[in-house]
């Protein structure tokens, strides 16, 4: 059956993920349509980053099914590189590339993995750049940038493989307070321009703004979720609460 | 030119220092020619051997357990054995196996001196080259290689663009200090009477009874290639300094 635009571009059922003994993932479901923003909350070890890291398969589920456009991420015979030129990835810790600049971060995987053309792609990171608010700096190095610096031409780098969902991974966790707004700028300006995005974040205020619907997990299960404005008035579960109590 | 020789053979019969690699034609050709074979016995083990430690550090991070097993025994095979036996055992006991019968009924060897010394010394060198790229391939954080995976990089680009340039770098001053020791270690083709300096000056201090002036000689020339070797590597690792990986 042919994946088409009108169905979920992502839709995750009862994935289940161990490591070892440990079940990080005990049954996870839900969907996320084209364009739509959902915010993925809850404690730290909750398997937040193991979920994110299963949707563009960094690793390997257990049971279940996890669809990217109608394609099984499951699926052994899986074309890695199709999917992952879907989806885009960004780190807590950047994970910039040290031994290139700026611009070459960018340039990188489209030179390299998708073997574009390189003017092309020299125009693309240029203009990207420019959207993270970054021009001046295509020939920094990332050791010469500020951690909110290094996090939006990461966010470039990612944006450089033209994704159709960008997965976001607790992106301004390790930043200095007054650079974490730069970031979340630039995220919700994706948002608003239509990009599909999973964000998992500790940054309530943005989730309520951002996103259309949260989902509060915790020791590998969905508690509770609904679009913010129920969700943060009519939390019940007191795991919720508890939680949300303890953020805000 | 012909002053300077004149002048070497005037300081030998007034001092006695007896530079005859100067100021005579036969003794100055084969140095030169002996100088020249150290010079591509260096610049060959130096490449194979580094091309050997890339190898080598790429099996040993692969999944396929037999080829890893492969590597690690070769590695313990040459670090633990003396370059000087493995020589020996290279040119003596393999090369004595491996021959080729020409048309006129005569049996000679297949690879000669220089190729076994090229390839024992390269092998010996590459052992510790696996390793230390290794070390530094383990000191790239899995986050910064997730990141390439993420993007859709295979395994092998990785490598490539990714660890290779950051392993590099980090294992730069390990890499420095191996290679030099190969340099010197070179000088061990003279058991296997590959023609190299020390080999040559052997013979030339035998016909002239100048030990001493051509040990200086090959002492000095020594000091001279590696400090050279070593600048030029330094220059090297200023050159790829990047900000912020700590070098
Ligand atoms: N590669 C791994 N190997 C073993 N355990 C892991 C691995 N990755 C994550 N875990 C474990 O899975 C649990 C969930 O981790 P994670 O998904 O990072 O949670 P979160 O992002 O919500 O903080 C943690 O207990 C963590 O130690
Ligand atoms: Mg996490």
């Amino acid at each position: 059956m042919a994946w088409t635009p009108d169905q979920p571009l992502i839709q995750i059922k009862d994935v289940h993920k161990s490591f070892g003994a440990v079940e990080v993932l005990k049954g996870i479901s839900f969907d996320v349509a084209k364009s739509e923003v959902i915010c993925v909350i809850g404690p730290s070890g909750s398997g937040k980053s193991t979920l994110l890291r299963c949707i563009n398969a960094l690793v390997p589920i257990d049971r279940g099914s996890i669809m990217v456009e109608g394609q099984e991420v499951h699926d052994p015979k899986l074309d890695k590189l199709a999917l992952r030129r879907k989806v885009g990835m960004v780190f807590q810790q950047y994970n910039l590339f040290p031994h290139r600049t700026a611009q070459q971060n960018i340039m990188m995987a489209p030179l390299h993995v998708l073997k574009q053309d390189r003017h092309e792609v020299e125009a693309r990171a240029r203009r990207l750049l420019k959207k993270v608010r970054l021009e001046g700096k295509e020939n920094a190095y990332p050791g010469e940038l500020s951690g909110g610096q290094q996090q939006r031409v990461a966010i470039a780098r990612s944006l450089a493989m033209n994704p159709d969902v960008m997965l976001f991974d607790e992106v301004t966790a390790a930043l200095d307070p007054e650079t974490v707004k730069e970031v979340l700028v630039t995220i919700r300006e994706l948002a608003e321009e239509g990009m599909t995005c999973i964000i998992v974040t500790h940054e309530m205020g943005f989730a309520r703004e951002v996103a259309g619907h949260i989902y509060f997990t915790d020791r590998g299960v969905i508690v509770e979720h609904g679009p913010p404005a129920e969700f943060f008035v009519k939390a019940r579960d007191p795991r919720t609460r508890q939680f949300l109590s303890q953020i805000l | 030119m012909q002053a300077v020789w004149n002048w070497f053979r005037w300081l030998h019969e007034t001092t006695g220092i007896n530079l005859t690699i100067f100021y005579d034609a036969f003794d100055r050709h084969r140095f030169f020619d002996g100088f020249l074979t150290s010079i591509e016995l260096m610049a060959s083990c130096l490449a194979l051997s580094i091309v050997i430690g890339l190898v080598g550090a790429w099996v040993q991070g692969s999944s396929f357990k037999p080829l890893r097993v492969a590597v690690g025994g070769y590695i313990q095979f040459f670090r633990n054995t003396p370059p000087l036996i493995q020589l020996y055992f290279f040119y003596f006991a393999l090369g004595s196996y491996i021959t080729v019968h020409l048309a006129n009924g005569q049996t000679v060897p297949l690879i000669n001196n220089f190729t076994w010394a090229v390839i024992c010394l390269s092998f010996y060198a590459g052992a510790f080259n696996v390793e230390i790229f290794r070390a530094g391939i383990e000191a790239v954080p899995d986050t910064t290689v997730e990141a390439a995976e993420a993007l859709g990089y295979s395994r092998f680009g990785i490598y490539i663009h990714v660890l290779l340039p950051l392993a590099f770098r980090i294992s730069l001053p390990a890499l420095t200090n191996n290679l030099v020791n190969l340099m010197k270690t070179t000088s061990n083709a003279y058991a296997i009477a590959v023609p190299e300096m020390l080999y040559v000056s052997n013979q030339i201090w035998s016909d002239n009874l100048n030990v001493p002036e051509m040990m200086n000689v090959v002492l000095i020339i020594y000091v001279g290639l590696v400090g050279l070797f070593v600048f030029v590597m330094t220059r090297l690792e200023r050159a790829l300094r990047v900000p912020g990986i700590g070098l």
